[in-house]
Parts: C-alpha cells; sequence; structure tokens
C-alpha cells in the first residue's frame, strides 16, 4: 500500500516538474521581454522623443527643408529602380536554381549569397575600384561621357549590389515546395514558358515575390555604408536620405535628422507590419498546397 | 502533332539556356566581378605589401576591436536568442504575437537610425547619458556602444534560425526525459540543447557575419577615435577618404574572406546536417 502511494507520487511529480515552476516561466518570460524593450524598443522611444522635442510644428518644418525632400526622393527613385531590376533577377535566378539542372549550380547558388558576406563599406570600394576614374572600366565610361563612381549611377549600382539576394532566398525554397507538375501539366497542354510563367508559375508564388520585395525595399531605404563611399558624400549633390541622417547628426543642426530618422523608422515599422501580414498568407497558402 | 510537341520543346529549351545566360550574366557583372576586382587589386603589390598594410598598428588595432565586440555580441546573442525563441515558443502570455512580430525590427531599421536611436537615448546629452556617466560608464563613442549597435542589428538571426526548429521539436523525448526524472535544467541541457545547437550555430555564424561588417550603427555610436573605438568598416572608410587605397583594400580583402570562411563552413556543415538527416 505504501510502496504504491509513493510509486503514484513519483509519477506525478515529474509531469509537474516538467513544465519547469510558474514562477520560473514567468521570470523567463519577464527577462526576455525585459532584454527585447531595452534593446530595440526604448533606443526607439528615445528617437521618437527626441524628434518630437520641440512638438509637432518643428518636427513638420524639419520635413519640409528642401534638403530633406530632395535626399527622400532620392532614396526613392534609387529603391525603385534597384528594387525593379532585382525583382526580375530575383524571380529569373530563383527559377533557374531550382528548375535547371547545369554545371556549377551549388557553386552559383552560394555565389547569390556573397553580398551577405560584404560589409556595405566594402561593397562601396569594390565598385569604386572597378568604376573610379581611374579604373579601365571608369576611363573607358568617362571618356564616352558616363560618370559611374562619384555619380548617381554609382549609388544606384551599390545599392543593387546589397539587395542582390533577398528575392531570390526567399523564392528557392517556394519554387521547390511547389515542384514541377502544374507546369509540366501546363507545357503538355501546350503552353509555352512564358503562358506557363504568367498563369501557373507566378500565381503561386507570389506572396513570395512580395515578401522578399518588402525585403529589398527595406534594405534599400536603408542602404547607408556602400552608397557613402560610393557618392563621395559630394555635399547638397548626390545624398539618400541616410546619407543626409548621417551628416545632420554631425553637424551641429540635428533637428533635421532626428525628423527624417523618425520618418524611416517609422517607415521601416510600416515595411515590417506589411512582413508580418504577408508570413501570414505565405504560411495560409502552404497550407492549401500540402 | 509529334512534330509540333518536339518543335515546341525545343524552343522551350532554347528559352530556358537563354533565361540561365541572362541571369548569370547578371549575376557575374553585379556580384562577381566587383568581388575580383577588389581581390586582385588588394594582392597585387605583393604579400610583404598586404601585411605591412595590415599589420599597421592602427589597421590591427581595428581588425582586432572588430572581432573582439563580434564575438562579445555573439556570446550574448547566442544565449538571449535561445532564451528569447524557447520563451516566443513554449509560452503563451498576453501580446505574444506582436512581440514576435517586432523581433524583425532591426532586419527593417535603417543602420543609421539604429545608430541615432542609440545616440538619442545613451548620448552625453540625454537623461541615461549623463546618470552613466555620473557613474563612470561611457556607452557612445566607446567601445560598450559598439556591442550595443551589435546585439541591436542582430537581435533576429539566433532567434529566427532556432524557433523553427524548436516548434518542429517532437516533445516526446523530453517528456521521456522528465518521466524518468530528470529536472527541467537536464533535461534541457541533455535532451533538447543537442537538437538545438546546429540552429543556433547557424544564427551564430550569420550574426558574426554580419557584425564582423556593420557601418553604419557602429559608426554613429562609436565616433571615430583611433586606437579606441574604430572598427575596420570605420578604419577602411578612413583610408578610403585620405586616399591610402591600398590600406583599405588589405583590411578589406582580411574581413571579406573571413566572412566568406564563415559562411563556407556553415553551409558544410548544414549539408553534413543534411546528408545525416537524410541517411
Amino acid at each position: 500500500m505504501r510502496a504504491e502511494s509513493g510509486e503514484a507520487a513519483e509519477a506525478v511529480v515529474p509531469l509537474r516538474r516538467r513544465e519547469g515552476s510558474p514562477w520560473g516561466r514567468r521570470l523567463l518570460i519577464g527577462a526576455e521581454l525585459a532584454w527585447f524593450a531595452a534593446l530595440i524598443l526604448v533606443p526607439g522611444l528615445a528617437l521618437a522623443r527626441q524628434a518630437l522635442a520641440g512638438g509637432l510644428r518643428p518636427l513638420v518644418e524639419a520635413l519640409a527643408e528642401p534638403a530633406v525632400q530632395r535626399s527622400f526622393a532620392m532614396s526613392l527613385g534609387i529603391t525603385l529602380v534597384a528594387t525593379a531590376v532585382n525583382t526580375v533577377f530575383g524571380v529569373a535566378m530563383a527559377l533557374v536554381l531550382v528548375r535547371q539542372r547545369f554545371f556549377g549550380r551549388t557553386l552559383v547558388d552560394g555565389v547569390v549569397d556573397m553580398p551577405f558576406a560584404v560589409s556595405p563599406i566594402v561593397a562601396g570600394l569594390m565598385l569604386i575600384v572597378l568604376y573610379g576614374p581611374d579604373s579601365a572600366v571608369g576611363g573607358w565610361l568617362e571618356a564616352r561621357g558616363f560618370q559611374v563612381a562619384y555619380a548617381l549611377p554609382g549609388m544606384v549600382l551599390a545599392t543593387m549590389f546589397v539587395t542582390v539576394p533577398f528575392v531570390v532566398r526567399e523564392l528557392v525554397p517556394i519554387l521547390r515546395e511547389l515542384g514541377e507538375e502544374y507546369e509540366q501539366a501546363a507545357h503538355t497542354l501546350g503552353a509555352g514558358r512564358w503562358r506557363t510563367f504568367w498563369s501557373v508559375t507566378l500565381p503561386s508564388i507570389r506572396w513570395g515575390v512580395a515578401y522578399g520585395v518588402t525585403l529589398t525595399v527595406a534594405r534599400c531605404l536603408g542602404e547607408f555604408g556602400a552608397v557613402l563611399v560610393v557618392s563621395g558624400n559630394v555635399m547638397g549633390r548626390t545624398q539618400t536620405a541616410t546619407l543626409y541622417i548621417a551628416e545632420g547628426i554631425e553637424s551641429f543642426h540635428p533637428e533635421g535628422a532626428y525628423a527624417a530618422s523618425l520618418v524611416l523608422a517609422a517607415t521601416s515599422f510600416v515595411l515590417l507590419v506589411g512582413m508580418d501580414l504577408l508570413r501570414a498568407r505565405l504560411e495560409r497558402s502552404e497550407e492549401v498546397e500540402s | 502533332m509529334a512534330a509540333g510537341t518536339a518543335s515546341l520543346a525545343r524552343r522551350r529549351e532554347r528559352q530556358g539556356r537563354a533565361l540561365r545566360g541572362a541571369s548569370l550574366s547578371y549575376l557575374g557583372v553585379m556580384v562577381v566581378l566587383p568581388i575580383l576586382a577588389m581581390a586582385w587589386q588588394a594582392v597585387e603589390p605583393g604579400p610583404g605589401a598586404f601585411w605591412a598594410a595590415v599589420s599597421d598598428p592602427y589597421a590591427w588595432h581595428a581588425l582586432k576591436l572588430t572581432f573582439a565586440t563580434a564575438i562579445i555580441m555573439v556570446l550574448v546573442g547566442a544565449v538571449t536568442g535561445t532564451a528569447t525563441a524557447w520563451v516566443l515558443v513554449r509560452y503563451e502570455f498576453p501580446g505574444k504575437h506582436l512581440v514576435n512580430a517586432l523581433i524583425d525590427l532591426p532586419f527593417a531599421v535603417p543602420t543609421v537610425v539604429t545608430g541615432v536611436m542609440l545616440v538619442a537615448l545613451y548620448g552625453p546629452s540625454s537623461v541615461v547619458g549623463a546618470i552613466l556617466a555620473e557613474g563612470g560608464v561611457r556607452v557612445i563613442y566607446d567601445q560598450p556602444g559598439i556591442i550595443l549597435a551589435l546585439l541591436f542589428v542582430t537581435y533576429p538571426f539566433v532567434i529566427r534560425s532556432v524557433q523553427p526548429v524548436l516548434l518542429a521539436l517532437d516533445r516526446a523525448e523530453e517528456e521521456a526525459a522528465a518521466t524518468l526524472g530528470a529536472g527541467p535544467w537536464t533535461t534541457f541541457l541533455r535532451v533538447t540543447l543537442p537538437t538545438l545547437w546546429p540552429s543556433i550555430l547557424t544564427g551564430s555564424a550569420l550574426s558574426f557575419s554580419r557584425a564582423l561588417g556593420e557601418y553604419g550603427s557602429v559608426v554613429m555610436v562609436a565616433g571615430n577615435q583611433p586606437l579606441l573605438a574604430k572598427t575596420a568598416p570605420i578604419y577602411i572608410f578612413g583610408e578610403i577618404e585620405s586616399g591610402n587605397r591600398h590600406g583599405a583594400l588589405a583590411v578589406s580583402a582580411v574581413l571579406l574572406a573571413s566572412s566568406l570562411l564563415i559562411l563556407v563552413a556553415l553551409n558544410a556543415l548544414q549539408r553534413r546536417g543534411e546528408v545525416r538527416d537524410a541517411s
């Protein structure tokens, strides 16, 4: 009788222990939330406080400055071009990597990720080495009146370099998961490549494309180091929003920089909400597939 | 009809080759060409000149500082990241969905803005900065600021790498361990952690590689003091500005090689894991 109840007690204790004590759990949750808040949220709030220190009117006035507006227009333009080009490339490259067999495919797969391993500053330096006025390619282009380094084309190239992997990396697993059956069915029914792509492949990967595009846009808007090196930081002429912020903080009039930072932070927050919605969509479409 | 299908297949084949050619050319011009051009110019003056550029006291200090701050960040990030993933997967608490969505914030916020945020919070003119200065602690324009910035920008890596593995983990083994009388700690260390290791390593390697090259956030908080808080990317930018192209190239080559080595090792590790899983 005693032995029996002892056994029962032993069986119950580990079950309770398995979940850990409620206080231990609460402590862990509390510690992680506190770390997250201290590391990520509080600095964000400090920026908001700093930017809104004088109320809303100075913030609006700072944002209305022509220099701020020019820099945002420049950032948006570069983002538009780089995102468009890298989206088309990303879809094509992902299709090639998943649907085709060719020599060196694994190597190509690794090369796509290389920009992730390159410091933005080093990326900028690479473009100066390749397209700078004293290089062979740069000299040839300059002789034909086309300046890449220390000008807008270089800044676009730098932004494109750092965002090459995003769309590819997002689409490769989705395409692999999708399989080839639907595409082959379309081929069998006589559809050409284009037709198959537009009416079979693209509709199945559209949320993945959207997710990759969102990541690309966020990175393009925020790119700093690579653009800084390539722009040569010519005052007033070639300045993106991030370059404007860095210069503003170093100067003695940081109000515009704080205001612009708050706008960029808010933009990234909106992009993040978009990413979250897209991820929910992606998970749902995967469930439908399987 | 058969001839029509055959010609269609041939056309598809041709189009496939064109697509491959176009995307590989873009990749070659955009990524491979700049990397090769840089690598070539970095080693062209010979190993002696390369070594001289890297062992320059300022360059050497910048490299040491970069690796040291990245290592500290990785150690802290691996522990907090694993714990955060654990809390997000295993526990329910109000606001969990919101926190889970906000984890990726550092990927979306521009690095310069991260730097501005940290300066606004810890800078010499802020309340927190003043209190810390009273206690003799300097965060901004010093090394603690660099580590904080690195922790911020790499925050999601370990969490996002561990989370899916933890979600997919079969809890039967943990329950078996618990039934056999193991406490929560023993169960975690002996049963759960061995399964999580590869994902913790993956997240840590990605954040380390990112930390080596991080510039925007670090330059805002580190200032520009040589031999104190000047990391390798800041050093490289300074050398470009002052016209020492080869000094910049040599340190860049070291950074790039370290980053690539980490990613290649990680790739090999994952491949081995896949082979083991498949067998």
